[in-house]
């Protein structure tokens, strides 16, 4: 039991994770990523939509007829993130300011029916809001670290109007390098977060190889013992 | 044989049935979510937004430099060439007891390097700049967008000008000889901001008694807040 929920969560993390394997939701993605702040406001809407469209599609899920899941899929995902759009509105007015016209990108996010589909109409309750979770929180990694690395090459600060998300206290968390830095343009426009993009992707590669490699080695020490 | 037939069309439409009543089901529910979750936040959204702009407008007139409700006097203006608007716009009057302190215009200027650039223009009544900004543009990151109060301090470049200080030769971005600095790498933002500005100048010029004119033709678009204050002569008795 414990392995399943570990699995889901690796799979999540990093495995299947949404922007660097399943490469879903790329419009997004791509969009919001100039700064730190930003990737981490879409992905902590983008984690919330998962979570509550897995819940609710693998609560409804002994109701759900085949051949309408995919409307029903929709019309949950849209509401859902309506919702959030309009509760960001009134309670988080400033940096509605900020990403308000990325959240309906976020029903184009193919990931989140993908989860639906794949997952929570399969799945029981706690597996599906894990499952949503972890996706969530995958991407949002992501959309932070690609942020950072343009804001820090085309900017060459770190975490600039943090005060949007933190209050007055994200004032302070604002890191600058170099007083004279004149920002690398790149970085910032769009083929800034496709060479980003690229570049996570083959660290990530790398990474699995490696351990693959690694992998195999332990495995062929361990192939007569188990056998 | 035709019975079971029957029967077999009858499972159909039972289960056409279910399966449409399913949806409808869930349309309605999305429906209801999203309209209560509207109902819930629609005073605290229109509170934030009139917060912003009003923000916005401080930024601009500071708040102790007038004490009429600057959100509530405001007056249509229709769309013009001179300002570059294509649609109609709302201007802001700032007054301090009787005596008229500065209008708040928006202004556009058209030739931008990426498109229109949005500007909120803040004009004295002596006929001085209390300041611009820029509300939207989509200028090149790092280089036009300096125009924008959240990268540079050039737009405050403009507060205290007037059309004769400079003068008309002096409405322009040092290139072409003018008095305001342009930015390295980028001419054609700063040039058509400036343009724009002063535009807006040569029309507070022309327009300048009508722009002050007290509330009362369009008393009714605004009087959502004095509505329970003034007697309503429609009202039954």
């Amino acid at each position: 039991m414990n392995e399943d929920k570990l699995l889901i969560s690796k799979n999540g993390l990093w495995n299947n994770n949404v922007a660097l394997v399943q490469l879903l939701g790329l419009c997004p993605l791509l969009a919001v990523t100039g700064t730190v702040v930003n990737g981490l406001g879409l992905g902590i809407a983008t984690l919330m939509t998962l979570v509550l469209s897995n819940s609710i599609v693998s609560l409804i899920r002994p109701w759900l007829k085949t051949e309408i899941r995919i409307p029903v899929f929709v019309l949950i995902i849209a509401s859902i993130v309506t919702t959030i759009e309009l509760a960001m509105n009134a309670w988080f007015h400033d940096l509605y300011l900020v990403l308000g016209i990325f959240i309906p990108l976020i029903v184009t996010n193919c990931s989140i029916i993908a989860r639906a589909e794949a997952f929570a109409s399969k799945n029981n309750l706690l597996d599906s809001a894990l499952d949503g979770f972890m996706m969530g929180l995958g991407f949002t990694l992501v959309l932070v670290v690609l942020g950072g690395m343009r804001e820090l090459i085309g900017f060459g600060t770190l975490f600039a109007n943090a005060q949007l998300m933190f209050g007055a206290a994200g004032e302070s968390m604002t890191l600058k390098f170099g007083e004279n830095y004149d920002g690398f343009l790149l970085a910032v426009l769009p083929p800034g977060a496709f060479i980003g993009l690229g570049l996570l992707i083959a660290i990530k590669n790398i990474i699995d190889k490696k351990q693959s490699a690694k992998q195999t080695v332990v495995v062929q020490d361990a192939e007569p013992a188990a056998s | 044989m035709s019975d079971s037939n029957t029967q077999t069309s009858n499972i159909q439409f039972k289960n056409i049935l279910i399966t449409a009543s399913l949806l409808m089901f869930f349309a309605v529910a999305g429906a209801l979510l999203v309209g209560i979750t509207f109902i819930q936040t629609e005073d605290d959204i229109e509170y934030n937004e009139k917060l912003t702009l009003l923000k916005k407008l401080n930024n601009i007139i500071p708040s102790e430099a007038y004490d009429n409700d600057l959100l509530l006097d405001t007056i249509v203006i229709e769309a013009n060439a001179q300002l570059g608007t294509s649609e109609d716009t709302v201007a802001y009057r700032a007054r301090k007891g009787d005596k008229d302190v500065a209008v708040v215009l928006s202004s556009v200027a058209p030739n931008g390097y990426n498109g229109s650039i949005y500007m909120l223009v803040g004009i004295n009544v002596d006929g001085t700049l209390a300041g611009v900004r820029v509300v939207k543009h989509r200028e090149t990151p790092g280089l036009g967008d300096a125009v924008s109060i959240t990268h540079s301090d050039w737009i405050l470049s403009f507060d205290k000008k007037s059309l004769s200080d400079p003068d008309v030769k002096g409405w322009k971005v040092k290139r072409d000889g003018g008095v305001f600095d342009q930015f390295t790498g980028a001419t054609i933002t700063p040039r058509a901001v400036v343009k724009a500005v002063h535009n807006t100048l040569l029309y507070f010029d022309a327009h300048q008694a009508t722009l002050f004119s007290k509330p009362g033709t369009d008393g009714k678009s605004n009087s959502k807040g004095q509505d329970n204050k003034q007697p309503d002569s429609k009202q039954p008795e």
